[in-house]
């Protein structure tokens, strides 16, 4: 039997996507067997923190009827007594019908794939993938667009974001148009905006937020992460000039949505939260029919 | 001049040698990355000579290295198209060559080259080899998705 994982979303093509956010929609319409994964074991292995990964694919397997295990802290496993990721993942894939995985290193999910005997879904190695995140996003963009030739504006930490990097792969199956606004020395990879200008995505770069916002779709903001500047006052200068703001989103098009993968710092005015532009908090509630459509695919 | 760039005349440079393999225009200046993919260092046992930089008709220079009594497998042959594409590959056996045959580039490279990417779990205690997809662009690390298009021989492992 061929073992089904989910490891890049550069492993899908457009129809599998589509039919995956299709089959969260429905399961998001109420429109699902409760007991489809019954008796059903997920593993959640965790090597680095995470709220809402874990969480929501704890609470997709109990929509299903399954349960799931853990270990509560890296500490407190076998790892820290030395021994190999290949290890543990052997003697989890005895304890599980499946294994979430996040991992510091990348290419971690794709190793644990290998020594698994049950499906692995990776949920975030290092500065590599995180393909639940960027299908909900994109089941997020779809609720209120198709995401056919969409103009798409990611700002931030498109560096070390990986995020930003997988739904920018994602969107240029979409013919999505890709506007960047970064600080300097965080801007995309130039292997990632190379490869996906040959793939025909059109991208431009711009100095600030102001320059497109009234021509794009969708606002998808990352965290720039203090550790990133030699100090607090460059921090500060450059997170307040591509902060979000009423004021900013009062030249958008009326149907643009901000998203953010979360947690956010200051990224976001709290006051957009009550415009109808924000969609993050709706988008981080989708991470549960999106999972619960990954967990049916691999383990049923 | 055409003295040097006949095959009977290679002897004036190197040995003929009586069995093993004589890998023949590698590109000028590559012998060296060649012993190295190959694994040959100081202390493993194998009887080696290298020519460099030998003046050749279609390539101008040419190096060429010649193993005594080792008959290279095909795995360990296309990983030399990698450095030196146009390379020829002659089995000899009894002074005579038995097996001529050029180098194919591999699909896939396994525990040859280290990935440069710090964070890649290949670069851990894991048991497992590198493993590398060839592509137009350069090696691509199956498990990071870093793609090394450069100073390939600088990666050797």
């Amino acid at each position: 039997m061929v073992t089904r994982h989910i490891i890049s979303i550069g492993d899908f093509d457009r129809r599998q996507i589509d039919r995956l956010l299709d089959n969260a929609k429905r399961i998001d319409a109420q429109k699902y067997d409760n007991k489809a994964l019954y008796g059903k074991i997920l593993a959640t292995l965790f090597f680095e923190p995470s709220t809402r990964t874990r969480m929501s694919f704890e609470s997709a397997i109990a929509r299903f009827g399954g349960t799931s295990i853990s270990v509560d802290s890296v500490e407190a496993c076998s790892i820290a007594k030395g021994e190999t990721l290949a290890d543990t993942i052997r003697v989890v894939s005895g304890y599980a019908d499946a294994i979430v995985i996040r991992h510091p290193k990348e290419g971690a999910a794709r190793l644990a794939a290998q020594f698994a005997s049950v499906p692995v879904i990776n949920a975030g190695d290092g500065a590599g993938q995180h393909p639940s995140q960027t299908l909900l996003d994109l089941y997020t963009i779809r609720q209120s667009m198709k995401l056919d030739g969409i103009n798409v504006a990611l700002i931030g930490d498109l560096r070390y974001g990986r995020t930003a990097h997988s739904l920018a792969s994602a969107l240029s199956l979409y013919h999505a148009r890709l506007h960047t606004i970064s600080p300097n020395g965080l801007e995309l990879p130039t292997s990632l905006h190379s490869d996906l200008s040959e793939k025909g995505m059109e991208i431009t770069d711009h100095d600030a937020i102001t320059d497109v916002i009234k021509e794009v779709d969708v606002i998808y903001v990352t965290r720039i992460q203090r550790e990133r500047f030699p100090d607090s006052a460059s921090y500060f200068n450059v997170t307040s000039s591509y902060r979000i703001t009423p004021e900013l989103l009062a030249g958008a098009k009326k149907h643009a949505i901000v998203l953010h993968p979360l947690p956010r710092v200051d990224e976001i005015d709290p006051r957009v939260d009550l415009l109808p532009h924000a969609k993050y908090f709706e988008q981080s509630r989708n991470g549960v029919p999106v999972r619960m459509a990954m967990l049916l695919q691999v383990m049923q | 001049m055409k003295k040097q760039e006949s095959p009977e005349n290679e002897g004036l440079l190197v040995r003929r040698i009586q069995d093993g393999t004589v890998i023949d225009h590698i590109a000028g200046g590559e012998a060296l990355n060649v012993v190295k993919i190959l694994g040959i260092t100081g202390t493993t046992t194998e009887s080696l000579s290298i020519a460099t930089n030998v003046l050749s008709g279609q390539m101008g220079k040419k190096d060429i290295v010649k193993i005594s009594n080792r008959e290279l497998s095909k795995e360990e042959v296309d990983r030399i198209a990698l450095i030196s594409p146009r390379a020829t590959i002659n089995i000899i056996r009894d002074y005579k060559v038995c097996e001529k045959k050029g180098v194919e580039i591999p699909d896939m490279i396994e525990g040859l080259v280290r990935c440069p990417n710090p964070g890649c779990i290949s670069n851990t205690n894991e048991p497992i080899r590198s493993r590398f997809t060839v592509t137009q662009k350069g090696l691509h690390c199956t498990y990071c998705d870093w793609v090394i298009t450069k100073d390939l021989t600088s990666h050797i492992i």
